[in-house]
């Protein structure tokens, strides 16, 4: 985290702040600092509502902070970068297009020629264990499917940096295992720079290198664990192991404090 | 998955039969209750014509209005053959609806997509969707005279507004989380319009359109009403000239017919256009 190394993201004192229709201002995010290496996974845990989200909008270049810095490989953020990926909580696949169309809608808007395009989407939908699906509309689809869909659809466009939000929180909890697994695949091919979002702190440890948690609103980063498990990590076992759970322990007083004090503030 | 479809083999088939058997039943019983309903109908104001309760000079007769029909079709009306009048009516109403449809379409997905658009015109828009439109007729009679074109600006502003609303909304509807996908997946602007915009606003504009086929209708009808040398509408006026009650009875069943046929048509396009909607796929 020092100065010296190149980070894929960093966020430097920043501040996001909205005002309220009763022309009140609410702060979201401030003084939020955090820095993530390339090909590093960062999973970010805090209590419901305290803008874990509002961070991955302002990485993405979907809205702008009213202080600080947000960088992408040392370069400030200035609306949507190509290089950026991102995994919504909810289904943002199209539901009008089939799974291959789905699938190639990022390299068609980006110019790659349709039949590239084409071959490419095939290649990814066989990579999420979709072949045989390529015709099928969404709502022929399962949760999981889906979400299968949805990351082919980010994956293909080859992000150096991965933003995900919740991605897996709606999904049941044996299908979210086979998802983290395959996430853990993927990522370990693509090696991308992952933020990844989520309020289920065991899912932060499974997957990631370093788990920050955050306070309640306004949301800074209140302390960030390195999490030494080794790799290649087994999902649905590890949870299980002494280690995981000495850290669970850990991590999961310093973020009780924070639920506690969000529900007591709210 | 589709599997949930498929565990017919492994239950008890005598039981699905009876199902099947049943709803098959049901549905026997709801046709044979709408006849009946019809000829309750039909035949209560026939018999009660007959027996002299209802006086057919003010609300005809269905029998009447049969011979009427059969009239027209074999020996043409009063202002010409009715093939004719059937076919200037369509043909205003639905230049009118294309028409109509096009610009409203258009300017809803202008005006929704783009928030200064939206704030300067939408003020106008609803002043000039507070006026009642058919008075419009007259001036469109006055500047275009009696043909084609006057009964084709009036459906035209009937079926703008409609389509035009729904246009507008089903723009601003559009999925926020779809929006920003594209965005980040590296749609431009014309591209998301293309990509998620539309087709978002899709199911809203086919819905207006089943509503304004209609509109268009009466606005061609009304503007033959006041002044047309052909059409259903004229042929309407005629028949109320000489209180031919069996006649009004007569267009008006011809002008159901048409629209009937019209909105079976655009639920076909829907269909068409709509196959990756979970409800119309299961339907039909």
């Amino acid at each position: 985290m020092d100065a010296t190394s190149p980070s894929a993201i960093a966020l430097h004192n920043v501040a996001r702040r909205f005002v309220t229709p009763d022309g009140n201002v609410l702060s979201a995010l401030e003084d939020f600092d955090l820095a993530i290496a390339p090909g590093e996974f960062c999973a970010v845990v805090g209590p419901t509502g305290c803008g874990k989200s509002t961070t991955l909008g302002l990485i993405a270049g979907l809205a702008k902070p009213q202080a600080g810095r947000v960088t992408l490989f040392d370069a400030p953020v200035d609306g949507v970068d190509r290089r950026v990926g991102f995994v919504f909580q909810q289904d943002a696949v199209f539901p009008w297009r089939n799974v291959l169309g789905n699938v190639m809608a990022g390299p068609l808007f980006r110019g790659v020629p349709r039949d590239k395009a084409e071959a490419e989407a095939r290649d990814w939908i066989t990579r999420v264990g979709l072949k045989g699906f390529e015709d099928h509309h969404p709502h022929q689809l399962s949760g999981g499917m889906r979400k299968r869909v949805a990351l082919a659809q980010t994956f293909i466009n080859n992000p150096q940096v991965l933003l995900m939000d919740e991605p897996f929180s709606a999904l049941d909890v044996q299908t979210r295992e086979l998802m983290q697994e395959e996430l853990l695949q993927l990522w370990a091919q693509a090696k991308s720079a992952v933020l990844f979002v989520t309020h289920d702190l065991d899912e932060a440890i499974l997957l990631a290198d370093r788990v920050a948690v955050l306070t309640t609103r306004p949301a800074r980063v209140k302390s960030v664990h390195t999490i030494d498990l080794p790799r290649p990590r087994d999902v649905a076992t590890l949870r299980y192991d002494e280690r995981f759970i000495a850290i669970a322990r850990k991590i999961s007083d310093d973020l009780r404090e924070e639920v506690l004090r969000a529900r007591a503030g709210h | 998955m589709a599997e949930t479809t498929l565990p017919v083999a492994t239950t008890p088939e005598p039981k699905l039969e009876t199902m099947v058997e049943r709803m098959r039943r049901r549905a026997r019983l709801v046709l044979a209750l709408r006849l009946a309903v019809l000829v309750f109908l039909i035949g209560g104001w026939e018999l009660g014509v007959r027996f002299g309760w209802i006086d057919p000079f003010f609300f005809g007769q269905p029998s009447g209005i049969v011979d009427k029909l059969i009239d027209w079709f074999s020996n043409g009306t009063s202002i010409g053959p009715l093939w004719k009048q059937i076919w200037v009516t369509i043909y205003e109403a639905g230049a009118g609806f294309l028409i109509g449809a096009v610009m409203g379409i258009l300017c809803g997905i202008a005006l929704g997509r783009n928030q200064l658009l939206s704030d300067v015109f939408s003020i106008y828009i609803k002043v000039a969707n507070s006026i009642p439109r058919v008075v419009l007729g007259s001036i469109f009679i006055v500047a275009l005279g009696l043909g084609a074109a006057s009964k084709i600006a009036l459906a035209v502003v009937m079926v703008f507004f409609v389509v035009f609303a729904n246009a507008f909304q089903g723009v601003r509807e559009a999925d926020k989380n779809l929006i920003a996908n594209a965005r980040i997946l590296g749609a431009s602007d014309w591209q998301m319009t293309r990509a998620v915009v539309i087709p978002s606003a899709l199911s809203w504009i086919l819905a207006s359109l089943h509503v304004s086929f209609g509109f268009a209708l009466v606005g061609a009808i009304v503007g033959e009403f006041l002044g047309a040398r052909e059409g259903m509408g004229l042929l309407i006026a005629t028949a109320q000239g000489s209180f031919d009650s069996n006649g009004v009875f007569a267009a008006m069943i011809v002008i159901a017919v048409v629209a009937l046929i019209a909105e079976w048509i655009l639920t076909m396009i829907e269909n068409r256009l709509l196959t990756w909607r979970p409800e119309t796929t299961v339907h039909e």
